[in-house]
């Protein structure tokens, strides 16, 4: 195992297809996240963006921080223009108008861009069937227009669209689960990952290109301005989410759910809440209400893992 | 030879859209547009068509779809109407920006509430400012000679801009006519294959659609109206091949019965031809003055010099608008026209009404009746900038 972990992170490109030089705040968990997708990606790939972080701090004219061809229209529509694009190249390879070069498509939004304003087309693009893989990167708020709640936010962070305050626990909907919604679509693949589980992050990314038909990945994406953390804290509060079971990180191929890292013992949820300033005001009571739903909701999962008949693995990306 | 065929234009302009090799359409159904996107469906369907059909949940996934389509490189049609304009409105000053050849086919319906599937401008008007090329048809035979030209002129390197074809919900989308059917070999003559510069490819990574700061969106701003308004010659160079390869001709600015008239009546769309017949009927019946009819064809890029050539002999000008501009001075065409004809010295006295809202038919007879007090309100004034035609008070 020893000897893995020194040698599998050599098999990675050294090649950035997401250049540096980019606008985001120091420790971006996004930013992280978009470089090791693309470290998988490759370059033979068109990217669709939804308007967000990303595509902000990528793309101000006239600089780009992208080798790959890229698109951004509009912010709740990626999954349509991604279906589009799908269904020219198609037309025009069986019209012997260009040559099939095996490109893949893939969209990137953030988790409002996905997860509600987005969801309509998205909905419509995975029934629809089309061959491309969605990445959301969810950082669990709009952070581009000023860490508003999306209903990815989790239940109790304080936004400034869901303060905290006398009369207000903060986010006061429990976070939306978008996976089980890809999934009821019937669609090929659908994982989530967390940059601070890179070879996962890249292994499902592969997965998902290779799916035939629509593949979804949610990816937990720490946002320290957002999130009100520390930039050099990024990466184990990423861990954090995962060892607490807060965002467990697993994958359902067709319909087939697997724990990719498991963690026999969770952490207590205060290990990764105390972390961060958007869970500050929470009293002793709401953060046990919120463990008491994190672990029965992480036995859900593993229930659902049972029944596909996969064993979860022990996490070994330390 | 072509010959005349009986069709209902929707089912021709789908035919056409088939003939033009069309590599994806995206469309959603909306009445009075419906027969246009079932029919494309039914020659993919049926293997006439080799293209790929996408059944999109919205209206704004269609023009999005269409967006990425465009991009990819592929001909790219979608068709709607009304409420499903106003859906894509977002949609549509980005496919312009962003420099994406679309064609769209707009069988114009009025705007709710109250809901109404009938037709008039309130939808067109709505995305007047959006970039687009827009162009405004008579009858079923301008239906299908001007998709045909739409393609041609969106697609060309020059242009790069997508193209509205309005015809007239149910008064036009939903008549059986007769018209001249393209022969194949007549289209690819006309419209030579899309190739469209940007497309999306790994081989030469691009990025489009960029976050532009304040140091340079007014430049990019700039560079699209530059754009819009040349693509005139475009248009001007295409209907005139078009006239070379099917007989006929089109302009941007029609007139009928102009050569001698002081009076001059403007309409856009269908309801001109109704106009054609009450101006004909009142010169045979030879009360008062010889009125001439101009119809407005191209809506933009706006056609200001040849509309102030058509009108530099008029003493009045009465104009029809079929779409209100709530609480301004007068119908969008209207103030349009005023604004254009503002810095002419000589210029016809002008009078606007707004009619034909949520498919009210004008007829003949409202037709002379509009003109008469056009021609009254020119030369006894009125406290009002317009008047709406017909209405019930
Ligand atoms: C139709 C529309 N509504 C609102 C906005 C404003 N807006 C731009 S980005 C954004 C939030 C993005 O949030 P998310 O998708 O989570 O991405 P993040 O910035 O957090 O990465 C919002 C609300 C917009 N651009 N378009
Ligand atoms: S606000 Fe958050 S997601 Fe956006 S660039 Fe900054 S750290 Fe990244
Ligand atoms: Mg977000």
């Amino acid at each position: 195992m020893e000897n893995c972990t020194i040698y599998v992170p050599r098999l990675i490109t050294k090649k950035e297809n997401f250049a540096p030089g980019h606008r985001a705040c120091i420790g971006c968990g996004e930013a992280l996240a978009v470089r090791l997708a693309f470290k998988a990606i490759g370059q033979n790939v068109i990217v669709v963006n939804a308007t967000g972080c990303v595509e902000i701090f990528t793309s101000q004219l006239p600089y780009t921080s992208w080798r790959v061809p890229w698109i951004h229209t509009l912010f709740e529509n990626t999954a349509a223009v991604a279906s589009g694009i799908e269904s020219a190249r198609k037309a025009m390879i069986r019209k012997g108008i260009i040559q099939d070069t095996k490109t893949k498509i893939v969209a990137i939004a953030g988790d409002g861009g996905t997860i509600d304003i987005g969801l309509q087309a998205l909905s419509g693009a995975m029934e629809r069937g089309h061959d491309f893989l969605y990445i959301c990167f969810d950082n669990e708020a709009y952070m581009n227009t000023g860490i508003q709640r999306s209903s990815a936010t989790p239940f109790g962070a304080s936004t400034t669209t869901s303060p905290a305050g006398k009369e207000s626990i903060g986010q006061f909907a429990w976070k939306k689960d978008m996976p089980a919604i890809a999934v009821a679509h019937n669609i090929p693949y659908v994982a989530t990952a967390n940059p601070s589980y890179p070879f996962d992050l890249m292994a499902k990314v592969k997965k998902g290109l290779e799916a035939k038909g629509p593949a979804y990945i949610q990816i937990l994406s720490a946002c320290p301005t957002g999130w009100g953390c520390p930039g050099e804290l990024s990466v184990k509060i990423g861990r954090l989410a995962a060892k607490t079971g807060v965002f467990p990180l697993y994958e359902v191929e067709n319909g087939k759910y697997s724990i990719t890292v498991d963690f026999p013992k969770l952490l207590p949820i205060t290990e990764y809440t105390s972390l961060q300033k958007r869970f500050r005001h929470l009293q002793p009571e709401m953060l046990e209400q919120i463990q008491q739903k994190v672990v029965r909701k992480y036995e859900e999962l593993k229930e659902k893992t049972e029944m596909s008949g996969c064993c979860g693995q022990t996490g070994t990306e330390e | 030879m072509s010959k005349r065929v009986g069709i209902e234009v929707s089912i021709a302009l789908a035919d056409v859209v088939g003939m033009a090799n069309t590599d994806v359409v995206a469309a959603y159904p909306i009445t009075p547009q419906t027969h246009i996107v079932e029919h494309l469906a039914e020659l993919v369907a049926d293997g006439e068509l080799d293209a790929e059909y996408i059944p999109v949940e919205s209206e704004h996934s269609a023009m999005s779809a269409c967006m990425g389509s465009a991009a990819a490189g592929a001909r790219t049609f979608t068709a709607t109407a009304g409420q499903g304009l106003e859906l894509m409105h977002e949609c549509l000053y980005v496919a312009s920006a962003m420099r994406l050849p679309v064609v769209m086919a707009v069988a114009n319906r009025a705007l709710s509430a109250p809901i109404s599937v009938w037709g008039d401008h309130s939808d067109v008007m709505a995305c007047r400012d959006t970039g687009w090329i827009q162009i405004f048809t008579e009858n079923g035979q301008e239906v299908v000679d001007t998709a045909l030209c739409a393609f041609r002129i969106s697609e060309d390197n020059n242009v790069l801009l997508p193209t509205m074809v309005h015809l007239d919900g149910f008064h036009l989308s939903h008549v059986i006519e007769p018209i001249i059917m393209p022969e194949q070999s007549q289209v690819d003559a006309f419209l030579p294959p899309n190739k469209y510069p940007f497309f999306l490819d790994p081989a030469r990574p691009q990025a489009m659609g960029d976050f532009a700061p304040p140091a340079i969106y007014t430049e990019t701003k700039w560079a699209q109206e530059v754009n819009l308004q040349k693509s005139k010659e475009t248009v001007l160079k295409a209907w005139k091949e078009f006239a070379e390869i099917f007989g006929r001709e089109y302009k941007p600015v029609e007139s009928y019965r102009c050569e001698d008239a002081k009076i001059l009546l403007l309409t856009m769309g269908s309801y001109s031809e109704t106009a054609m017949t009450a101006i004909d009927k009142m010169r045979e019946q030879g009360d008062g003055e010889n009125v001439g009819l101009l119809r407005l064809r191209l809506w933009r890029p706006f056609p200001t010099d040849e509309l102030r050539k058509a009108v530099e002999n008029a003493d009045v000008l009465i104009i029809l608008d079929r779409a209100l501009s709530f609480g301004s001075a007068g119908g969008p065409v209207g103030m349009e026209i005023k604004s254009a004809l503002y810095d002419v010295s000589k210029k016809p006295r002008i009078v606007n009404f707004v009619g034909g809202l949520g498919g009210r038919d004008i007829t003949v007879g409202n037709f002379e009746e509009l003109i008469k007090k056009g021609i009254d309100i020119a030369g006894n004034g009125s406290e009002n900038e317009f008047e709406i035609f017909g209405v019930r008070e």
